[in-house]
């Protein structure tokens, strides 16, 4: 079904950067720009809610509305239009994209207030939802590729937003190469769909005149592959998915990629919320499951999701429990939540998947926001160990981020509690991996225990306890500030309504946003409203287990049931836990180990990073580029100018002496001829 | 004795070396000049005689497009002397050696 307005979803926040770069820059009038980026991203809110929602709405039917704006590319048989899709799957993520990304928006418009790149912030933030909206809604796989490639342009112009400060310049490139790693397999695995389907449509469309087949249900009639190593490099099914899996992991920090998301930090905290919590870093997830016909013709491809989900979950869960930055233990947070939801994807269940990304995007944006609230209250300190007893001086966030901090730890009736709870049951229940599955199941759940404790610890360390900013303050500021402002003590404050507002909506939401997706083993009614509206546009993985809905899973039901009693008993176990060791001693030195991040950033540096810098200092630069390249060039030149030299006397400027040449010339042609003859 | 076409073709060498000697030894831009002209026409000459020898008028006719060209290029060379002349007060051709005045 052709819309034309999808179009607008995209096209306002582009408008309203360009607006904001071009006039924004002139005007430097803080109500104008924060008014103009707000604005055009509140009206793509409302197109896509209107188009998600309307009578013929892409939630509400099976046929995907498309929007087909201009022939790009056609060579041959291959062509990649720019083109719009929504359908279920695109819908909802635009609908959570566009209203987290206002509410952050909103926000940003407080936080930001002051800023000298004021109208440069609000213009990139804009470009990053163009791009976003771009990738999600893309009816093929290169205009999403151009929209991902757009989100990492973004996320790299927004955490080098403070370019004065080294850390942050050096971040934005780290996440820029890192990524670049991930979309390297992306292409790649592009390329490799459209060789075995002749095509890279996610969609039939007609206006365009496109065959029947497409990229994605050429797969729906090819066989299973085998679940063996060999099938990885086969150049099937398997081989494709786990390229698209690389640029995933890439863009989603999953191990080995995740370094550059914790450093991303560097960037103002609205970013943080907004790319690295909410939107682009599901980004991976998304294209997993806009594949996953692709992916569950591929159980090796599945296997190794699932294994570098559930490693990241509690690899980066460890690390976070001991990190004293505020945003360095949400980051970390982050990247674990997304372990779950990569471990969703393997085991096959996409919806759970899909469904945690938007609880995620509701709470995580919440507490990034959160903390952004309590460090713009301190005056720019992230460290949490110069905070504490916070709750009395900013009531608003301290209630709205600990409902986040409920959320995220499993809490029941809060969000994360119904999404974290789906993962697990959808991992345990996982008929493809055997035993395995209980395995991953265990480290899911050992990880929803270290959220808990690292939640908590955060909640601890910045809201109850001794008062530890009345003391001797460093200079960690995000930004240098006249400094006769900071000699005295920090007196913290509440943050204006345009900051807590956001707030208050993503803690409602984060507390009531679970209520989608509510199980049939809690309900006993089928209430399910996610996994009826995602069911049709999902593959469905043989190895999953069939949906709970029907009584002769009775016994299902009731071990279903009683895995919830046990991660609601792992969520308040972690809880007490953290608040009982952190509340007596919330500085508490934590594993060396842990704090220093396992020492992946050194190994890398080590084992990557020192090697390339050492072999192409010493390789390219000083033997190939300054002996092969330069020399080449020099001697062709150093030729040139001898053969010159010596050619020079020739043109002495003396008539007589051409004349002499000319009747050489002549002579030795005569001679020439008369020696050979005359060529006839 | 009836003339020969080796003597026309002898007579045409020896105008055509004596002309490109003098090209070559002579220093004064005029004498060149005129050396010139006698080169083409020993070659003037060749034409006429194969020409005759071979009863065919294009040679002759071909010796007029020489004569043309030739008168053209007195009419430039002789105006070029003139004004190196003028500007030098020599006609020595090694004094004009840069391609400037």
């Amino acid at each position: 079904m052709e819309n034309n307005l999808l179009s607008v979803i995209i096209f306002a926040p582009l408008a309203g950067a360009a607006i904001n770069w071009l006039v924004g820059r002139r005007v430097r009038d803080e109500r104008f720009i924060g008014t103009i980026a707000c604005g055009s991203v509140a009206i793509s809110a409302i197109v896509a809610f209107y188009l998600a929602f309307n009578s013929h709405g892409a939630l509400r039917t099976e046929e995907p509305l498309l929007d087909h704006i201009w022939t790009w590319l056609r060579v041959g048989n291959f062509h990649a239009d720019f083109a719009l899709a929504m359908d279920r799957l695109s819908g909802t993520y635009a609908l959570f994209i566009t209203f987290v990304g206002f509410l952050i928006h909103v926000f940003a418009v407080g936080y930001m207030h002051g800023e000298k790149g004021f109208y440069r912030f609000f213009a990139y933030l804009n470009l990053f939802m163009f791009a976003m909206l771009t990738l999600v809604l893309a009816d093929n796989f290169v205009l999403m590729f151009v929209g991902w490639e757009g989100v990492g342009l973004c996320s790299y112009l927004l955490i080098g937003y403070y370019f004065e400060r080294k850390e942050a310049g050096d971040a934005a490139k780290k996440a820029f190469i890192t990524n670049r790693i991930g979309d390297w397999g992306f292409v790649l695995g592009i390329m490799l769909t459209f060789f075995l389907t002749g095509s890279v449509s996610f969609f039939a469309n007609p206006a365009a005149g496109d065959a029947a087949q497409t990229a994605l249900s050429y797969f729906k009639s090819v066989p299973v592959e085998p679940f063996t190593i060999g099938a990885l490099v086969a150049g099937g099914a398997t081989s494709v998915a786990i390229l698209l899996f690389i640029g995933a992991a890439g863009k989603s920090a999953q191990i080995p990629l995740y370094v550059w998301l914790p450093d991303a930090m560097a960037g103002p905290t609205p970013v943080s919320a907004l790319i690295h919590a909410a939107t682009m870093v599901t980004a991976g997830v998304y294209m997993i499951v806009r594949c996953s016909e692709i992916f569950v013709h591929a159980p090796t491809a599945m296997f190794i999701v699932a294994i570098i989900g559930a490693a990241t979950a509690i690899f980066a869960a460890t690390i976070g429990i001991a990190q004293n930055d505020i945003k360095k233990v949400l980051a970390y947070s982050t990247i674990s939540q997304l372990g779950y939801m990569f471990l969703a994807c393997g085991v096959g269940a996409f919806i759970a998947a899909i469904f945690h990304v938007i609880t995620h995007a509701f709470f995580k944006a919440l507490l990034f926001l959160g903390s952004g609230s309590v460090i713009h209250g301190m005056h720019h300190e992230q460290d949490m160990r110069r905070m504490g007893g916070l709750r009395k001086y900013m009531p608003i966030t301290f209630v709205t981020m600990v409902t986040g901090g409920l959320a995220i730890s499993g809490v029941p009736i809060f969000a994360g509690f119904f999404s974290k709870d789906e993962i697990l049951w959808k991992t345990w229940s996982a008929a493809g991996l055997g035993s395995f599955s209980k395995v991953l199941w265990a480290i899911g759940a050992t990880t929803a225990l270290l959220t808990a404790i690292y939640m908590t610890r955060l909640m601890v360390m910045t809201f109850w306890g001794n008062e530890r900013f009345r003391g001797t303050r460093s200079g960690h500021t995000e930004h240098e500030e006249q400094d006769d402002h900071h000699h005295h003590p920090v007196e913290p404050h509440e943050s204006p309504w345009l900051m807590t507002l956001p707030l208050i909506v993503l803690a409602v939401l984060s507390t009531v946003g679970g209520f989608i997706g509510i199980p049939y083993a809690l309900a006993n009614r089928d209430i399910n409203v996610i996994e009826h509206t995602l069911e049709p546009v999902v593959a469905h993985a043989p190895a999953v287990a069939a949906t709970d809905q029907t009584d002769e899973h009775g016994s299902e039901v009731n071990e279903e049931r009683l895995l919830t009693v046990v991660s609601v008993a792992i969520a308040f176990l972690g809880i007490g836990v953290g608040w009982v060791v952190f509340k007596r001693r919330p500085l508490l030195e934590m594993p060396r180990i842990l704090e220093n991040k396992y020492y992946v950033d050194e190994i890398y540096d080590a084992t990557l990073i020192h090697p390339i810098e050492t072999a192409s200092r010493e390789g390219l630069w000083k033997i190939v580029d300054v002996g092969v390249i330069d020399g080449l060039l020099h001697s062709i030149g150093e030729a040139v100018t001898e053969l010159g030299r010596v050619a020079r006397y020739l043109q002495a400027g003396f008539v007589r002496g051409y004349a002499a040449i000319i009747l050489t010339g002549a002579l030795i042609l005569i001679g020439l001829f008369a020696y050979f003859g005359f060529p006839r | 004795m009836e003339p020969q076409l080796s003597w026309y073709l002898a007579l045409s060498a020896v105008l055509f070396t004596i002309g490109m000697t003098g090209v070559i030894i002579k220093r004064n831009v005029i004498g060149m000049f005129m050396c010139i002209e006698l080169m083409l026409n020993a070659v003037n000459l060749t034409f006429v005689a194969f020409a005759s020898f071979f009863q065919d008028v294009t040679g002759q006719l071909f010796v007029f497009i020489v004569m043309t060209v030739a008168a053209a290029e007195a009419a430039v060379g002789l105006g070029i002397i003139i004004a190196i002349f003028r500007n030098r007060e020599t006609l020595d051709v090694d004094e004009a050696s840069v391609l400037k005045l």
